[in-house]
């Protein structure tokens, strides 16, 4: 399975990216409750072009939860999340348009061929890069699997759909909970080559992991969650 | 490689991708139109075969089948979505969330609303419904299934975060699927007994144009809630 990240540029809207006075993604004083335990209080976050978040903390203590209020998928139970100092509530379609999330749930149709999957994903976003199809498949090591229902793949497999999905769309910031569960040694070098050329390009990443990751040139911002 | 897509762009590719997915589960999409056959027709066999009662209790008998179809394709609408994840890709899909529920809603009713309006008519034949009534029946069945299909998507994006849904998601949505009911049922009556349907037919119209208007607002907002 091959795992090099071709190097086509991928040019970035310039009005977007002009403006870098500001982090991109803030949070303040962010706090989040489940049931009646409190996960998390007084979190302040600031993220910025070519940076890498970090989000480690034991199971339970609510990095899914963060990751899914930072993309407004979930309402904190107290604090703001702005995107380019707007927030994020009321400039949803403007965020979503430069967000990509890679959840748990990856969100992979089983009756659809990854070839289907990443056309939809594509078709759907708000910034389209020029990365053809069956190059972004080729990219995350499915060539010879485009016409095989997802259904049929593995785990891993299914989890590299996903991960093409962020290829062949122009976001400026990407959300991955756990990106390399299910992936083989091969698979998280692949994640680790994306992200280091991503945030290369400019872009940002908010990851939750309990793996090291393994970027170079790349600042990282370390976010502990107890 | 074109660039952002539009809305109506957007709402299109999610119907394409509703009807593809549809494609690939048939059986899903055929049970709803096989169980309104089978309603309709065991009324005869057990009725007996005569032609006014069957003509009297025709209207009502349709229509009701229509109803039940309808709500056993519901839960559908955004079950395998939320199951693997793909409901919050959608959410984050740079449009308004109406956009989705609008494209949801119209996939279900080509789905189950339209086949209606094409096996209603020989099923009517069947039931001795006389012609003018059949041209009121299928009036009446192309105004209220996109109701039925519309009021449901709320009911489902309020109900699809929880385990045992299927309940709860019938309780919700007869008490506003039955003024459809009474409205489709009452104007074929009308239609058959030689009176006028005007009444009925505007209403009819009137509950579709609300729930055009007000359904994908109120069902985008349920599903924000459910998939918190």
């Amino acid at each position: 399975m091959g795992t090099s990240v071709r190097q086509s540029p991928r040019e970035y809207n310039p009005l977007v990216a002009a403006d870098e006075d500001q982090p991109a993604l803030t949070a303040e004083n962010l706090a989040c409750e489940r049931g009646d335990r409190l996960l998390f209080s007084g979190l302040n976050i600031s993220l910025d072009a070519g940076n890498l978040m970090l989000v480690e903390g034991p199971n339970g203590s609510g990095k899914t939860s963060l990751l899914r209020i930072l993309c407004g998928l979930a309402q904190p139970s107290a604090g703001v999340v702005r995107w380019r100092g707007e927030e994020i509530g009321k400039a949803r379609e403007r965020y979503c348009a430069e967000l990509m999330y890679l959840g748990h749930n990856h969100g992979v149709k089983g009756d659809f061929t990854p070839y289907e999957n990443l056309q939809i994903a594509r078709d759907l976003a708000g910034a389209q890069s020029a990365v053809t199809l069956d190059d972004a498949l080729y990219d995350v090591g499915l060539a010879g699997f485009e016409d095989a229902p997802a259904r049929t793949l593995s785990a891993g497999q299914r989890r590299r759909v996903a991960l093409a999905r962020l290829l062949v769309t122009q976001a400026r910031l990407w959300v991955m909970d756990e990106p390399f569960t299910a992936l083989d040694t091969d698979g998280v070098m692949l994640v680790e080559k994306m992200l280091e050329r991503h945030l290369a390009q400019g872009g940002m990443a908010l990851v939750s992991t309990h793996h090291e990751v393994r970027v170079t040139e790349v600042n990282i911002i370390r976010l502990e969650l107890r | 490689m074109s660039g952002a897509t539009g809305v109506w762009g957007a709402l299109g590719t999610l119907i394409r991708r509703d009807l593809l997915l549809a494609l690939r589960r048939r059986a899903q999409v055929l049970n709803p139109l096989v169980f309104f056959v089978i309603v309709v027709t065991l009324f005869p066999l057990g009725l007996g075969p005569a032609p006014n009662l069957l003509q009297k209790l025709a209207p009502g008998v349709l229509w009701v089948a229509a109803l039940l179809s309808a709500m056993l394709s519901l839960e559908a609408m955004f079950h395998s979505d939320f199951e693997d994840g793909s409901l919050e890709q959608l959410l984050l899909v740079p449009q308004p969330v109406f956009i989705i529920v609008l494209a949801k809603a119209l996939t279900h009713w080509l789905l189950s609303g339209l086949p209606l309006l094409l096996l209603a008519p020989i099923l009517a034949l069947w039931l001795h419904l006389p012609n003018e009534a059949i041209l009121v029946l299928l009036i009446t069945l192309a105004l209220g299934t996109p109701v039925l299909s519309l009021i449901g998507a709320i009911g489902v994006a309020l109900t699809v975060g929880l385990r045992r849904g299927g309940v709860l998601l019938s309780l919700l949505v007869l008490p506003l699927y039955i003024p459809v009911l009474i409205m489709g049922a009452g104007a074929v009556d009308s239609a058959a007994a030689g009176l006028s349907v005007g009444e009925h037919l505007s209403i009819l119209g009137a509950l579709l144009a609300f729930a055009v208007t007000l359904a994908p607002w109120a069902a985008g907002a349920a599903l924000r809630i459910s998939v918190e």
